[in-house]
This record gives structure tokens, C-alpha cells and sequence, in this order.
């Protein structure tokens, strides 16, 4: 336990030097790296988030209907459909997912390269991976959790219309007008804060753990494993901490 | 235990002197000296868990020795900071067992990799020099494929075009022949002698394959098991090794189970250290206590 935190301050440590130092240092970021990056870890996620946000709108508009309409205020349904996805619910899904599908992929990639001497060669070869392999995975992850997770906001959005137009009979114009009622510019900057912090957390820890696996094969099982798990309790409890400073 | 020059005024490439390195209360490097000289073909030889990877480890930087000093091309590596050896790992070349060829890449892009973050060729000259590199090494028409799509002596000597990229003064190579058949194993071995000479490349080999050891070795050093662990017990020329009196030496350059003059001592160690038997032919004693431990 010890020793995957000192692991994890390590690579954190490395990462700062390699973001903000190294450029100054004639080193830059490797822009072709991040963008085949933030192609992999974000734009490939699109679909499943799309799919996943669409179903939570549509999930969360049914749900609320069905209380509010017993106390005659379906009306509330859009503002509480903009309000859960913004503050909370598009944020935390965005990361269930990432991490699911990129978080893990990171962890095993780079597991994978260390049990075959890969990452052992770049260094040999005076190509720091750091620079090569972790920088560009970090970055891709910081700059797509939050557009991923906007994205996620709007199609969210879109089920819980989809229920209120089709069901509920509000019209479009009524139902953007009273999910934007009840949400602030702040509610979205926090929102999009928590994606960005989640973004580091995910990365990072499946960097840390990845770069630190032993044992072949099954090392890289156990390893993906524990990236996922780790990840998902960090991302759970930063946004219960999160939401504890700037909503209650 | 130092090898002799090649000439007396040289001023070695790499100079390793009291090398211990222990792993808790393992020690796995102990005492070890030794000196590697420009056009040396230097090979490290020695039987399984000797510690001659780690030795290797320690020569390219990667790990660092409980005590010791490393001297590669006169600069102190075992203190060095970061950079400055970030600096020096530009003058080496590594070939990996394993190959060690990035995977995303294509075979192409891994021998260009050095190229392209280490010089300011164009990709038009990069390209130029990876297809010469893969014509050197015999695959011509293969850069295009992915390291998972090519035979393991292919990947070998993908991997050698790789290390001979920057035509570098000192090339490392671990178990250059692992795995592969007799042949593949003279085509890597003639490889490596043939291209590492064309570059005036200095080269040091860890190996336990005894074909190797003499086909390219112009000076070689042993490292014991046992009672010797991580000690050069032998050093000196492929002749000079070959008529090594040490027994353990003949033994292993013989691969003799029943070695230590004929005696059959060699056998009982053998099989007693390695399969836990007793004279009779059942578990030891002390194996079962290493089991149930």
C-alpha cells in the first residue's frame, strides 16, 4: 500500500516536471502523440457515452415524472433533469465510462509494454517514457473527460426531452426554457471542474499502476483490475468531496 | 578479476570495479570487476540466476548497485543524474531477448524511432536509412508489417537494425539468440559481428549458449552460481576460457552433468540444488523444507 502511493507520488512528481519544466527545457509536449491520443480515449468513447447519457435523460425524466405527477408539478422535470446531469450525473458517468474503457486500456497497454522490455527499451534508447508514452495520455485525458462529459450533458438532455415532448407533452421551447431555468454558469464551470479532476485521477492512477506491473501476463490481469477498482472509489469519493465544497 | 588489454595504453570503454548488488538478503553481483576495451566483442557468460542480466541491467544504467563503481566511457554512471545519462544512453545501442520492439509500431518505425527522435534528418533520409538498416539485416519488404505479424528470428533482427540505428560506438545485447534454431542462431551471431565491426562498435553480449559465446567473443568473462554467486570465476580469451582449468568452467562450457572430474559431484549438485532429489532419488530433506516454507 506503502508502496503504490510512493509509486503514485513518483509518477505524479515525474509528470509535473515533464509538463510544466521539460517544455521550458527544449522538450515539448508531443503533439502528434496526444491528438492519436485524445482520438483513442475520447472520440472512440463518444458512441457509448452518447448512448449511456441518452438513457440516463431518458431514465431520470421518466422517474421524475412519475413523483411529480402525483404532486402535479410535472412541470419541474426538465429543471431537474438539467440540474442532476450537470451537476452530478453527466461528470460521474463520463468517468464510470472512461475508466471502463480507456482507464483500464492505458493500465494494460502500458502493463503489456513493461513485462516485454518495451518501456525498458525506450529508456535504453534515451527516449524518456515519461514524454513518450505518459504525457500525451494525460493530456488527451485532461482536454476530453470535460468535452466528454458536455457532450454527455446535451444528449442527456435530449432523452429527458425526449420524454417530456413525446409523454408529457411539453413543447421544445418549454422544456429548454425550464431546464435552463434552474441551472447557473457556475453549476456547469463546477461540473466541468469535476470531469477535469476525475480526468487526473483516472490517468493517473492507471499510468501509476501500469507502469509498475511485475509478474507477466497475469500481472497485467491483476493490475487492470486494480486500476479500474482503484479508480472508480477515487472518482466516487472526489465527487462526494467536491460536491461537499461547492453544493451543500 | 580484470581481462587483459588488448593493447596496454587503451583506455577502457567500460570499467566496472567491486560491483555488489543484493536484492534484500540475496546477493546477486559480488565483488565483480571487470574492463571492456574499444572493439571488444566482451561476453558475459554464465548458468541460469548467475546474475548475468542483472549485471547487464546495471551496465546500461537501468538499475543501480548496493555498491560499486561503473565507469562507461569514462564517465561514473552509477551517480549520475537523469539527464546526463539520458545523455550518454545516446551513445548505446540495446538488443534485447525479447527484441523489445514497440508493438504500436510497424517494423519500419521501430528501427526509425532513434532516427527520428534523436537526429534532424528529414523523413525523406529516415526512410532512406531504415530501408538500408532493414536490407542490412535481411528484411527488405518486411517494414510495413507489425511486430506481432513477423517470425521470432525476424523480430531479432528487426531489433538489431533498431539497436545499429544511430551506428553507435558500444552496443549492449542480452541473449541475443534466445529461442531461436541453430541457423537463425548463426544468421543473428554473424549479424551482429559483421554489422557492430562495420561500425567500429565496441559490443558486449550476455549469453549462455556456448556457440555464440565462441563464434563472437574476443574476450569473455564467467560468473558462478552457488558457493560463487555473482563472482567472476573465469576471464580471458575464447582460448584462454576453453583451457580454463577451473572445473566448474569445463563443466558448463560442456554442458557436463557429471562434471567436476568425472566424479559424479557435478550430477548429485545438480540434482540436489535444482530438483530437490536425494542419492535414492526421492525429495531431499532440505527441498521439502524449501516447499513447506
Amino acid at each position: 500500500m506503502i508502496e503504490a502511493f510512493r509509486q503514485y507520488f513518483s509518477l505524479c512528481g515525474g509528470l509535473l516536471y515533464w509538463l510544466i519544466v521539460a517544455p521550458f527545457r527544449g522538450r515539448p509536449w508531443r503533439i502528434g502523440h496526444t491528438f492519436a491520443q485524445i482520438v483513442r480515449i475520447g472520440v472512440h468513447a463518444v458512441p457509448m457515452s452518447a448512448l449511456t447519457a441518452l438513457t440516463i435523460g431518458v431514465v431520470l425524466a421518466m422517474q421524475s415524472a412519475a413523483q411529480l405527477a402525483k404532486l402535479g408539478a410535472t412541470v419541474y422535470v426538465p429543471g431537474l433533469v438539467s440540474s442532476s446531469l450537470i451537476r452530478e450525473l453527466a461528470p460521474l458517468v463520463t468517468a464510470v465510462i472512461v475508466i471502463g474503457r480507456s482507464g483500464s486500456s492505458v493500465t494494460a497497454e502500458l502493463g503489456t509494454m513493461k513485462v516485454s522490455e518495451e518501456i525498458e527499451a525506450l529508456e535504453v534508447m534515451a527516449i524518456p517514457p515519461m514524454s513518450y508514452l505518459i504525457v500525451p495520455r494525460f493530456l488527451a485525458m485532461v482536454i476530453m473527460m470535460p468535452l466528454l462529459a458536455v457532450f454527455s450533458i446535451y444528449v442527456g438532455l435530449a432523452g429527458g426531452w425526449l420524454i417530456s415532448h413525446f409523454s408529457l407533452h411539453m413543447s421544445t421551447a418549454f422544456y429548454v426554457n425550464h431546464a435552463l431555468q434552474y441551472v447557473e454558469l457556475r453549476d456547469v464551470g463546477i461540473g466541468l471542474l469535476k470531469s477535469g479532476v476525475f480526468g487526473v485521477l483516472i490517468v493517473t492512477i492507471a499510468c501509476s499502476i501500469g507502469l509498475n506491473v511485475s509478474g507477466g501476463a497475469e500481472g497485467v490481469g491483476l493490475a487492470t483490475t486494480r486500476s479500474v477498482v482503484v479508480s472508480l472509489l477515487s472518482v466516487f469519493i472526489a465527487n462526494a468531496a467536491l460536491t461537499a465544497v461547492f453544493f451543500f | 578479476m580484470s581481462s587483459t588489454p588488448p593493447d596496454s595504453a587503451a583506455e577502457p570503454i567500460i570499467e566496472v570495479d567491486s560491483l555488489v548488488r543484493h536484492f534484500g538478503k540475496q546477493t546477486v553481483l559480488n565483488g565483480v570487476s571487470f574492463k571492456v576495451y574499444a572493439g571488444d566483442t566482451f561476453v558475459i557468460m554464465g548458468g541460469s540466476g548467475c546474475g548475468k542480466s542483472t549485471l547487464l541491467r546495471h551496465l546500461i544504467g537501468t538499475e543501480k548497485p548496493t555498491s560499486g563503481s561503473i565507469k562507461v566511457f569514462g564517465q561514473e554512471i552509477t551517480t549520475m543524474r537523469a539527464d546526463a545519462m539520458q545523455k550518454l544512453r545516446g551513445r548505446y545501442g540495446m538488443l534485447f531477448q525479447s527484441g523489445a520492439l514497440l508493438q504500436s509500431l510497424t517494423v519500419a518505425e521501430n528501427v526509425a524511432l532513434p532516427l527520428v527522435e534523436h537526429t534532424r534528418l528529414d523523413a525523406g533520409l529516415i526512410d532512406t536509412v531504415v530501408k538500408m538498416k532493414l536490407e542490412q539485416v535481411g528484411l527488405t519488404g518486411h517494414g510495413h508489417k507489425k511486430p506481432s505479424e513477423i517470425s521470432g528470428g525476424m523480430k531479432k533482427r528487426a531489433a538489431l537494425a533498431r539497436a545499429l540505428a544511430l551506428d553507435p560506438p558500444l552496443v549492449f545485447s542480452d541473449e541475443p539468440t534466445a529461442g531461436l534454431d541453430p541457423i537463425m542462431t548463426a544468421v543473428v551471431d554473424e549479424l551482429t559481428q559483421r554489422l557492430t565491426q562495420k561500425i567500429g562498435a565496441t559490443v558486449v553480449v550476455v549469453t549462455h549458449d556456448m556457440n555464440s559465446v565462441f563464434r563472437i567473443g574476443t574476450r569473455i568473462i564467467m560468473l558462478g552460481t552457488g558457493a560463487n554467486q555473482g563472482r567472476v570465476i573465469a576471464s580471458g580469451t575464447p582460448d584462454e576460457i576453453r583451457g580454463h582449468p577451473d572445473p566448474a568452467v569445463q563443466q558448463f562450457i560442456n554442458g557436463d552433468p557429471q562434471g567436476d572430474g568425472g566424479d559424479g559431484s557435478g550430477e548429485l549438485l545438480y540434482r540436489e540444488t535444482l530438483l530437490g532429489l536425494n542419492e535414492t532419488g526421492l525429495y531431499s530433506r532440505s527441498a521439502i523444507h524449501s516447499s513447506q516454507s
